[in-house]
């Protein structure tokens, strides 16, 4: 399968980049490519320019910051995230993603803004990062602007970016107590998408969660923030009772719909599992509690 | 004109060439090609190394699997241009002129192909698997050859003949499946 002709460039520095996306009506940004040229095979997408941004200096870094938030370069990879030695005791959420997205080959390409960028409703990192309150940094002739990431998703598979923007970073804010969380997917096997995939992200002080968010993949035409479902954790020790409300609340948030990878009624029930698993993993230990 | 024929650069006008150079097996390689052109593409219709298979054309089988800069890629989801000043391995970049990769000789030893269709892109994950981790678990080769998939095998004695070749590549002989048989188990 071929894509059909586009002209091609690989800019060396943003700027560059801006002004070639800014050069042409119908260009298109190419990061890991592992989404973007499987669609331009099929002919689903056909740019007439193509602006590579790997070889852009200063995008393949990801780590905390002074200021206590944590940064991901466009040009971070899924692996990069999956063999880091020190994302888990920052960003436990991402840590948990990382080795179930795609297979270990497309992870050594695939980045975690590209995929945010893609909006698939069956991304797995825009619901980590919706969990985590985090946002997307936009950088376009006229300079940068953080967008967080509701409102940078308008739908499957679109983004307010405009096509002279690149997407340079993801951040996610400093938390206030200690960051805890997971993610959970069923998959039926390495490499499919989500069958149902669950975000949980808290800030903990002590046993109390001060801050939570629940991010959905798979369950909706679009990836769900699950709010009613967090705030009913928030101000919790997370005991039983906060827990099964929170898993329900999230189950009804979720609206899946009966395909291939299993019928509704289903899903809605793993969304519950998950969430309630996962919270229950950042319940605090017995003893403390007597 | 085909799309692997070396098209003139004078053509540029209509059709947007570019020239690149990578190294290919440790051979420095140039084309003018068109921007659209898949690297899998490129090595097995522009450089006859048709050891690199195309299962799927789909991104889903791993059986396209080359090396970039000694991380494992899927070729036919990369365009030939992305490969300018960059190193690509093949299946062919594994043996020397008299001599096996320890790899290839784990899979005959260990009777890790049958038709053999998935087998240049498995050894060529099993490959960047060593580079990193000589001494993998039974559970990190699965794992690493997660995205790479086989119709015949049933996956048992692709995952013994990496655990073979990481032996015999650290230094120790490994138990060949002959000697086992002498042995007396069956
Ligand atoms: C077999 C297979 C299995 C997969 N399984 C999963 C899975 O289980 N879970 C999952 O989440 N994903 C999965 N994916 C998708 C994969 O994670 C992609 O890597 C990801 O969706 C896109 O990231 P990319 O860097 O490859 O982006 P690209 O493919 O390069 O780009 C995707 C889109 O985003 C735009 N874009 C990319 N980066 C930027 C940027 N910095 N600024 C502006 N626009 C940008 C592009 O223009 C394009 O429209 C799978 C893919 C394959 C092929
Ligand atoms: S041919 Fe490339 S993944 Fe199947
Ligand atoms: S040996 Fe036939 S596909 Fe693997």
């Amino acid at each position: 399968m071929f894509p059909s002709r586009f002209r091609y460039e690989a800019p060396s520095s943003l700027g560059e980049a801006v002004a070639l996306l800014a050069s042409h009506d119908d260009s298109k940004v190419l990061a890991g490519g592992q989404s973007l040229i499987p669609m331009m095979k099929l002919r689903f997408a056909s740019p007439a320019l193509l602006v590579d941004i790997n070889n852009i200096p200063g995008l393949d870094q990801h780590g905390a910051q002074p200021d206590g938030s944590y940064r991901i370069g466009a040009l971070v990879r899924h692996a990069d995230l999956e063999k880091s030695t020190t994302l888990g005791e920052h960003q436990p959420t991402i840590a948990a993603a990382a080795p179930l997205i795609a297979d270990p080959i497309v992870r050594t390409r695939g980045t975690f803004v590209g995929s945010v960028c893609h909006a698939d409703p069956q991304g797995d990192w825009a619901s980590c990062l919706v969990a985590l309150d985090g946002s997307i940094v936009a950088h376009g002739p006229t300079g940068r602007r953080t967008i967080p990431v509701d409102d940078f998703v308008t739908g499957p598979f679109q983004t307010v970016l405009a096509p002279d923007e690149i997407a340079v970073e993801a951040v996610i804010g400093a938390a206030s107590g200690s960051r805890k969380g997971g993610y959970l997917k069923l998959e039926r096997r390495v490499g499919d998408f989500a069958t149902v995939g669950v975000a949980v992200a808290l800030e903990m002080s002590g046993s109390t969660v001060t801050k939570a968010g629940i991010g959905l993949t798979g369950v909706g035409s679009a990836t769900i923030n699950a709010r009613e479902a967090a705030d009913a954790i928030v101000g919790s020790s997370l005991g039983d009772d906060e827990i099964a409300v929170a898993a329900e609340a999230a189950a009804a948030a979720s609206s899946p719909r009966s395909d291939h990878r299993g019928s509704a009624d289903y899903k809605r029930h793993v969304v519950a599992t998950f969430v309630g698993r996962l919270l229950a993993q950042h319940q605090p230990a017995e003893a403390e509690v007597a | 004109m085909t799309l692997f024929e070396e098209v003139p650069v004078t053509t540029a006008e209509e059709i947007p060439v570019r020239r690149v150079e990578m190294r290919v097996n440790g051979e420095t390689r140039a084309a003018n090609i068109e921007p659209r052109l898949l690297l899998a593409h490129l090595i097995r219709n522009g450089m006859q190394l048709t050891g690199t298979h195309t299962g799927c054309d789909t991104t889903n089988c791993g059986a396209c699997t080359v090396l970039f800069d000694g991380q494992p890629v899927k070729s036919c989801t990369m365009f030939a241009v992305q490969a300018d000043g960059h190193e690509i391995t093949t299946v062919e970049g594994l043996a020397t002129a008299s001599e096996l990769h320890p790899i290839q000789e784990g899979f005959k030893d260990e009777h890790g192909l049958q038709c053999g269709f998935c087998t240049p892109g498995m050894m060529l994950s099993a490959k960047a698997l060593l580079d990193e981790n000589p001494n993998p678990t039974e559970d990190e080769v699965r794992w690493a050859l997660s995205g790479n998939l086989c119709r015949c095998t049933g996956y048992q004695n692709i995952v013994k003949a990496v655990l073979w070749a990481a032996e015999k590549m650290r230094g120790d002989e490994p138990a060949s499946e002959d000697a086992a048989d002498g042995g007396g188990e069956a």
